[in-house]
């Protein structure tokens, strides 16, 4: 009996740009052409309208208003917990932290488990290719609470060098592993499966940064099996200051919390105070409710497209981009790994990626130059920094034939 | 395809970052300092030599960066040497003025060579890239060993 596997669904990419209104604007006079979702998304009209209606007809604060306006504006918050659950596959909506974005989801973590839970001669590892947001909080750890910092190579390709990794966690002393997902600057996914089952099998607990890989690809916190898993709103098409902490439900209880103040405490005398139960513990203060409410409608609309249809169209995208540019002379695109996504870091010969940036907003193209807040990584890289054209779901392939013409002729003006 | 970018990248820009003059390195000098915009990597050491009288005899600077910031450290080389501490600060803060407003009313004869760089001020996040090599200068000239346009 043949089984018919179907294909993945079409991703209609002309109807999806219409639910972003900024795509109709124009730069400098010309059709904003935008490759820097990377550092921030654009946002569909689905969750603009969430915002503002939330802001017009159901707004109160949360938790605590014995009225209709506060209990709406509560339930519609603490629904988003329930749809950030489902989005990660968490066994539990009680294990879902908002906190501002991934910086501070990682700071809380690098606080309370790093501080709390970590003892001194212990060690966090991370990768030569995370983040700053993944790397200065465990910095600050390492000096101020003698935790030990071990940095992963990565091989030349871009990929986490995994018998390097393994020899890390050898000795048995490392407590945390914090690693991303999918790097900002070369693209390349980390096989988190993978190490997950080495890190537990050393003894070590497991955090991703999913700030790049949870808008790309289905994350499932329980198949990988992470411990924490972190990302931030605002490039999964959600509104900035809004993130997300996912922890095991043991963590978040054994964890000290990170802020004191409101809503984190259960009661309050002058001598003492309780906690909150978990994940309110760790939600000191009015939080972003309108945010929440933004990324609750983010969520909902990139799981309405579906991401076997996202990574489809984005996985056509990167091979469609992978070979345009390199058919341009001088062009070199930084790691080349076996596993990749949508964010293309590369240098021109002769030309400096700023320039390269400025010339190409000249004609309507966002991309970003510099070291894309990954100073190490361009050290390892022997490289100053880099252009990086990233996708969504809303680039079409005329927008990277664009990109490409556009360096073509770049590379002929600094010739 | 880029002909409205020329006010930016004028043939004079290209010219002065693709073959600076002044990059070359004093063995010999006075002062010197370093200036560094880590936020996009640009870097420019300048090092001079001052005459018995106090002017720049000679100066020269080692950068790399992107074109604008080359093509500026080149033009400030060039139009500093042989004046005075003093006059360089002053030339400075012309410079300075130009390259935010795009325009200047000073009659100095160093300002038509200095010109083709006003486009910048129509790229704000550019600006830095043009005056490192000023802030460098004027270091060394201040005694300090760094600085930075960021």
């Amino acid at each position: 009996m043949n089984v018919i596997v179907p294909p993945p669904p079409a991703l209609d990419v002309a109807r999806i740009r219409q639910d972003f209104p900024i795509l109709a604007q124009t730069v400098r006079g010309k059709p904003l052409v935008f490759l820097d979702s990377a550092a921030s998304a654009q946002k569909p009209r689905a969750v603009i309208d969430a915002m503002a209606t939330a802001m017009e007809t159901q707004y109160a604060n949360i938790h605590r208003g014995l009225h209709w306006m506060s209990e709406r504006t509560t339930e519609a918050y603490e629904s988003v917990r329930d749809q950030v659950a489902a989005l990660l596959n968490a066994p539990s909506r009680n294990e879902i932290v908002f906190t501002r974005n991934t910086t501070e989801s990682i700071n809380l973590v690098a606080h309370s488990y790093g501080r709390g839970i970590l003892a001194p001669g212990q060690a966090v590892l991370i990768s030569e290719m995370e983040h700053h947001s993944n790397l200065v909080p465990w910095q600050m750890l390492r000096d101020a609470d003698s935790i030990e910092l071990r940095i992963a190579p990565i091989t030349d390709a871009g990929e986490l060098d995994m018998e390097a990794y393994a020899a890390l966690l050898a000795d048995g002393r490392v407590g945390l592993v914090a690693m991303t997902h999918m790097s900002n600057v070369l693209g390349s996914y980390t096989p988190a499966a993978r190490i997950a089952a080495l890190a537990h099998a050393a003894g070590a607990r497991v955090l991703f940064d999913g700030s790049q890989a949870v808008v790309h690809r289905a994350v499932d916190v329980q198949a990988i099996d992470a411990d924490f898993y972190v990302f931030t709103g605002h490039k999964l098409y959600g509104p900035t200051g809004v993130g997300v902490l996912w922890a095991r439900h043991e963590l978040l209880e054994a964890m000290p919390p990170f802020l004191g103040g409101g809503e984190m405490i259960a009661s309050v005398t002058y001598e003492h105070s309780t906690w909150a139960r978990v994940p309110h513990k760790f939600e000191a203060g009015t939080p972003a409710i309108v945010e929440v409410i933004g990324l609750g409608a983010a969520i909902a609309y990139v799981r309405s497209i579906g991401f076997d249809a996202i990574a489809a169209h984005e996985a056509s995208l990167t091979d469609h981009a992978l070979s345009r540019l390199a058919e341009i002379p001088g062009l070199a695109v930084i790691g080349g790994a076996q596993d990749r996504g949508g964010v293309i870091s590369f240098t021109l010969q002769g030309a400096h990626p700023h320039d390269i940036a400025t010339l190409l907003d000249r004609n309507g193209i966002a991309v970003r130059a510099g070291h894309h807040c990954a100073e190490p990584l361009m050290h390892r890289l022997g490289l100053e920094g880099t252009a990086r054209a990233s996708f969504a779901l809303y680039t079409t392939h005329e927008e990277i034939d664009f990109l490409a013409r556009n360096l073509e002729r770049i590379r002929e003006f600094f010739a | 395809m880029f002909d409205d970018v020329r006010d930016l990248y004028q043939d004079i820009i290209l010219r002065h970052s693709r073959q600076p003059l002044h990059m070359r390195r004093l063995e010999e000098f006075d002062a010197k300092a370093i200036g560094d915009n880590p936020m996009c990597g640009d870097r420019c050491e300048v090092r001079l030599r001052l005459d018995p009288a106090g002017s720049i005899a000679d100066i020269g600077f080692e950068a790399r960066g992107c074109a604008i910031s080359l093509a500026s450290a080149d033009l400030m080389a060039e139009t500093t040497a042989g004046r005075t501490p003093a006059q360089v600060r002053a030339l400075a803060d012309i410079f300075f003025g130009l390259v935010r407003t795009g325009t200047t009313t000073s009659k100095d004869p160093a300002i038509e060579k200095l010109k083709p760089l006003s486009g910048v001020s129509e790229y704000p996040s550019r600006i830095k890239c043009a005056t490192l090599p000023w802030a460098a200068t004027l270091a060394a000239l201040d005694g300090a060993m760094e600085a930075s346009s960021e």
